[in-house]
């Protein structure tokens, strides 16, 4: 899925979250796929997403100005591997 | 998956569960494939009743184990086989089970595909009935391909064909790939270790230097077959494999079997890899207080390894695979691609090769009934 920021987004419901030392696991039950969340800041950001009315809210809320651009790289990369969904 | 070394360092260190759990759930087996991790024939009358492995299936859920890999012996072969697998499923653990197939009738097929978060291994090791009936016993290969026609006919989607690699298969290679096409399954092809059965038969069996090198390029060229990141000791040869490209036993890795008994890796049922039982205090216990465990989560010593210029590509290879051969942790994995395994083993004054491991082999010969 094509990540639009200015729409609502989060955790897909076939996704299951595992914290790690390092972030996060994140298995998607559906494409079987593994895929890792390398930091806590961005494990919050997602688990907190839908709380958003969209992204860069989310992002403006809860990322430090400096990071923001790298996080939206991030969400972008989570959306193409469906572990985010927009709503 | 192509993993960054940052993450590859934090994964030597151990996570907080496994990520790759593979489940034996009965040492009972119709076959006798002389290549068995686990020496399977015969049940064990100590193996984890179906309360104890329901219990099993919630703490592993409770962990956040995404799926669990079962296998065996022939894990159909238990009676509560569906009624484990419909538990794990209820508790989002997703399932993949290895199987030779023989139990898989028209019945079976439409149950296994009426079930979600499921994965299914039929295990050939050869692409004609003469190859694989060598390893697996007579009629195996015919009854795995029934057990493909009927997971086909009952749509059950992408099932995958489970092969392991041989000096006398890895010329079918592109044989299994067109076999894997006609049934649109996926093609998953895995490492012979020298463990269980293998220790006899490892030596005849392993491909050789010039096969390891054929199998590299071709799995270069086909990222989308599965490994299970069995043939990390060949990323020495140039760019990485598909795969963590690490020894995850006990940091990523873990293996249960049928006693509950917990060790290292699928490869090391020894009691020198043995890290406790589930019925002691559970199996998070076992992983997250053991020793053994903690101790293998230590930064690794390349060993003889320190001066090769690919340690970092290949990382010193497979644990069971040099224990099994009689090498030490610290020497080159046995099928080193710069030959440095062979020239440690030929080094080796005494050669110790580990004997004393549970062995559930039947004594008589077995064959398989057509159906």
């Amino acid at each position: 899925m094509a990540f639009d920021p200015q729409v609502r987004w989060g955790l897909n419901g076939q996704v299951s979250l595992r914290d790690e030392e390092f972030g996060a696991l994140a298995y998607h039950h559906g494409t079987r796929r593994l895929v890792f969340l390398k930091s806590r800041g961005l494990v919050e950001l997602v688990r907190h997403l839908d709380q958003y009315d969209n992204a860069d809210l989310a992002l403006d809320a809860l990322v430090a100005t400096e990071e923001r651009g790298r996080y939206r790289t991030a969400l972008a990369s989570l959306a193409a591997s469906e572990v985010i969904r927009g709503r | 998956m192509a993993v960054d070394v940052s993450l590859r360092d934090r994964f030597e260190r151990g996570l907080a569960a496994p990520i790759c759990l593979t489940w034996e759930l009965t040492y009972a087996c119709n076959l006798a494939c002389t290549h068995c991790l686990s020496s399977s024939g015969r049940r064990d009358p100590n193996e984890l009743s179906t309360d104890e492995a329901k219990a099993l299936i919630d703490e592993i859920a409770a962990m956040q184990i995404f799926y669990v890999n079962i296998g065996g012996g022939e894990p159909m072969i238990r009676r509560d086989f569906f009624e484990l697998v419909e538990h794990a499923v209820a508790r989002r653990v997703g399932v993949k089970f290895s199987t030779n197939g023989t139990r898989i009738d028209r019945a079976a097929a439409t149950r296994l595909a009426a079930t979600d978060y499921l994965d299914i291994q039929i295990s050939i090791d050869g692409a004609d009935a003469a190859t694989s009936d060598a390893i697996r016993g007579a009629g195996s290969y015919d009854a795995a391909r029934r057990a493909m026609d009927h997971l086909q006919a009952a749509r059950f989607g992408p099932f995958k064909i489970s092969v392991v690699m041989t000096r006398d298969n890895v010329g079918q290679l592109d044989e299994f790939e067109r076999l894997a096409q006609h049934y649109g399954a996926q093609l998953r092809l895995t490492r012979l270790r020298p463990s269980g059965r293998a220790v006899e038969t490892w030596e005849a069996l392993h491909p050789t230097p010039e096969q390891s090198r054929q199998l590299y390029r071709w799995l270069k060229d086909r990222p989308e077959v599965l490994t299970g990141d069995s043939f990390f000791h060949l990323s020495a040869l140039g760019e990485s494999l598909e795969g963590l490209n690490l020894c995850g036993a006990g940091r990523v890795v873990c293996l249960i079997d049928p006693v509950g008994d917990v060790y290292a890796c699928p490869f090391v049922i020894h009691d020198e890899f043995r890290a406790g039982n589930v019925r002691e205090a559970g199996f998070a216990d076992v992983w997250t207080t053991s020793e053994l465990f903690t101790s293998l989560r230590e930064p690794g010593n390349p060993g003889a390894c320190a001066s090769c210029g690919s340690y970092d590509a290949c990382r010193g290879g497979c644990m069971a695979a040099k224990f099994f051969t009689g090498l030490e942790r610290s020497d080159p994995d046995p099928e080193c691609v710069f030959g440095h395994g062979e020239a440690a083993l030929a080094a080796k004054q005494v050669l110790l090769r580990p004997r004393s491991f549970p062995d559930h082999s039947r004594r008589v010969a077995v064959s398989i009934a057509s159906r």
